[in-house]
């Protein structure tokens, strides 16, 4: 089969069905609540309630709660990507059209780059419902701030990221149940949990730098965990780059993982 | 169907196919062909290594020894062997969430067929009604009918179909025995698997019969034919003389409860009847019952008298009289 064809066979596999766009949807309206609540905070926070934060800083962090609070629902996505295919044995079909599998995989990985830019845009309309709170009852919204546009950019950039490491670990994990519950379990708990254990430790936060939520916040310079554990000296984030390179390490190990395993065995 | 009669349609074929699920064995050394312009029936009971066969045909799982090949090549080095071999394995395996007409543009997409193809071959299985709806909701008669429409859609020289009758209603029978037997008259190569052999007696030509994961008989129908024993049915107020008649003319007896007779096996009617006759014994009935070739099959694919032996005969012969 052609790339083109690859491609167009698994963006339908996508459009074909209403899983995607309700995540979308749900990601626009959570996020649209985390920004509120969040940009209402220091809206109406007095001194001593909450550090001062300077209203760029605050938009930084409004907005910035796509990649920091958002992210679940690409990997959820590209997740589904795959684990869908192995739940309702649809594999069959899929390497019966493309043998050379591992073609699928890579098809895959692509097509999770448009839709992650899809829902890093309806993250993005979902944030900026927190801008009109900040300017209206807050200290304005820095809209036009370089770090903050900066910030807005590389939140869409980092949300494709995690859409394609979500295919990444569907791949190795391709039971769509234990797929789902594991990313809300690691997103949601395990990984927020051990960045603020971590940061406590003398010398360990370093290596809460490496996880990969910690190394998403690298790559748009927003972190929510790490402003609020700043005082406290919490966990410092890698450069910029850094971060992208160990996402990047992360979807290249699931990847050779996933080649060697679901995209290798008997389908049955 | 645009009767494209595709020149020389590919044979299929098993070299020594063999597969091993850790110790159980569930295909051995499994060879046979599937020729072209005919409509060859691939049987045997539950569990005998059918769809296993069938996936290691086309590539999906790896043989433990053996080939499977598409016109002398591994089905996976054909260019585009989706163009060649139009399949369904797993009417089931469907996302439910999609809609009929949804699944085939999938199915479309790699083809490079367009909407109008998609169109035709949901005319074609008779679900232009439901192609908006979606296929959680469909009956398993009308998710073959879907898997048969994505079989055909590149109207494709060789057909794979594995157990195509299954929940299909007698109207679809009737309907699928003449789809098939109109393509392999176009002269396209089709393999059709089932457990049930009277499914699927009037379609096919061939028949590949397996047990245990070996063949039994590769042959055309009319050979298996042959091999039914022909029986009698006969109700006889003399018990004694009628087992005497039997033993004297070398027929084994058995009681059939259900009508308070008894079966003569190797006797034809003619021949019961004249010899009944002839020893001057009353007879109240006396009707052909030709063992007929659903006997012949399950004969075919029973365990044999070596010991460990096929999965469950009994289940399927159960299945059998039940559809
Ligand atoms: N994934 C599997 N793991 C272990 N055994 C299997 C697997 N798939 C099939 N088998 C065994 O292989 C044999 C053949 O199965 P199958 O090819 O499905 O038969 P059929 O299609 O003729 O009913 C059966 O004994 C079955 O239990
Ligand atoms: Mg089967």
């Amino acid at each position: 089969m052609s790339p083109v064809a690859l491609l167009r066979t698994e963006w339908r596999k996508l459009v074909t069905t209403r899983l995607w766009w309700v995540l979308a949807l749900v990601m626009l309206v959570y996020l649209g609540f985390t920004a509120v609540v969040l940009a209402a905070s220091f809206a109406l926070a007095t001194a001593e309630t909450a550090p001062d934060l300077a209203p760029a800083d605050q938009t930084l962090l409004v907005l910035g709660s796509l990649g920091t609070a958002g992210y679940v629902f690409p990997l959820l996505v590209g997740t589904l990507l795959v684990t869908s295919e192995a739940r309702h044995g649809t594999f069959t079909a899929t390497f019966l059209a493309e043998p050379r599998r591992w073609r699928v995989l890579v098809a895959k990985l692509a097509v999770a780059v448009p839709v992650g830019l899809v829902l890093g845009v309806a993250g993005t309309l979902g944030v900026s419902l927190g801008l009109p709170v900040l300017a209206v009852l807050g200290d304005g919204a820095a809209v036009g701030d370089p770090a903050v546009v900066r910030a807005l950019v590389l939140g869409v950039v980092v949300t494709t990221l995690w859409c394609v490491l979500g295919v990444a670990l569907g791949s190795v994990v391709t039971n769509q149940v234990a797929a789902v519950v594991g990313v809300l379990v690691f997103t949601q708990f395990v990984e927020p949990v051990a960045r603020i254990a971590l940061g406590t430790v003398d010398g360990a936060a370093r290596v809460a730098s490496f996880l990969p939520g910690a190394a998403a916040d690298a790559v748009t310079g927003a972190s929510l965990l790490g402003a609020m554990t700043a005082g406290s000296g919490g966990p410092d984030l890698l450069p910029g780059w850094a971060g992208a390179l160990v996402l990047l390490a992360y979807g290249v190990v699931l990847v050779t993982v996933g080649a060697r395993t679901t995209f290798r065995r008997d389908v049955l | 169907m645009t009767p494209a009669p595709p020149p020389d349609a590919p044979v299929l074929e098993a070299v020594g196919l063999t597969k091993d699920f850790g110790a159980v064995r569930a295909v051995d050394d499994l060879s046979f062909a599937v020729a072209p312009g005919r409509v060859t029936g691939f049987l045997g009971p539950n569990g005998a290594g059918k769809t296993t066969t069938l996936r290691m045909l086309l590539g999906l799982v790896r043989p433990s020894a053996g080939r499977g090949l598409v016109g002398g090549r591994p089905y996976g080095e054909h260019p585009a062997p989706a163009r060649l071999v139009g399949v369904c394995l797993d009417a089931g395996a469907l996302h439910p969430g999609r809609t009929a007409l949804g699944h085939l543009r999938v199915a479309a997409a790699p083809l490079g067929l367009p909407e109008t193809r998609v169109r035709e071959v949901l005319a074609l299985v008779g679900l232009e009604a439901v192609a908006r709806r979606r296929v959680g909701g469909f009956s398993l008669g009308m998710k073959q009918r879907l898997g048969l429409a994505v079989a055909l859609l590149a109207d494709p020289a060789v057909l794979v179909l594995d157990e195509p009758a299954n929940g299909l209603d007698p109207e679809g029978i009737v309907w699928l025995r003449s789809l098939l037997r109109s393509l392999a008259g176009q002269g396209r190569t089709v393999l059709v698997s089932s457990h049930v052999l009277r499914e699927v007696e009037h379609t096919v030509d061939d028949v590949v019969v397996v047990a245990s994961g070996r063949l039994v008989v590769a042959e055309p129908l009319v050979d298996l034919a042959r091999r039914a024993e022909p029986a009698t049915l006969v109700l006889a107020p003399d018990a004694a003389g009628l087992a005497a008649l039997a033993r004297s003319h070398g027929w084994t007896t058995a009681p059939d409860p259900a009508t308070g007779g008894v079966v003569l096996a190797g006797a034809e009617a003619a021949g019961v009847g004249a010899a009944a006759h002839a020893a001057g014994l009353e007879l109240h009935r006396l009707e052909p019952r030709g063992s007929d070739l659903e006997s012949v099959f399950l004969r075919l694919t029973q365990p044999g008298p070596d010991p460990g032996e096929s999965p469950d005969p009994g289940q399927s012969a159960a299945e059998g009289v039940a559809r």
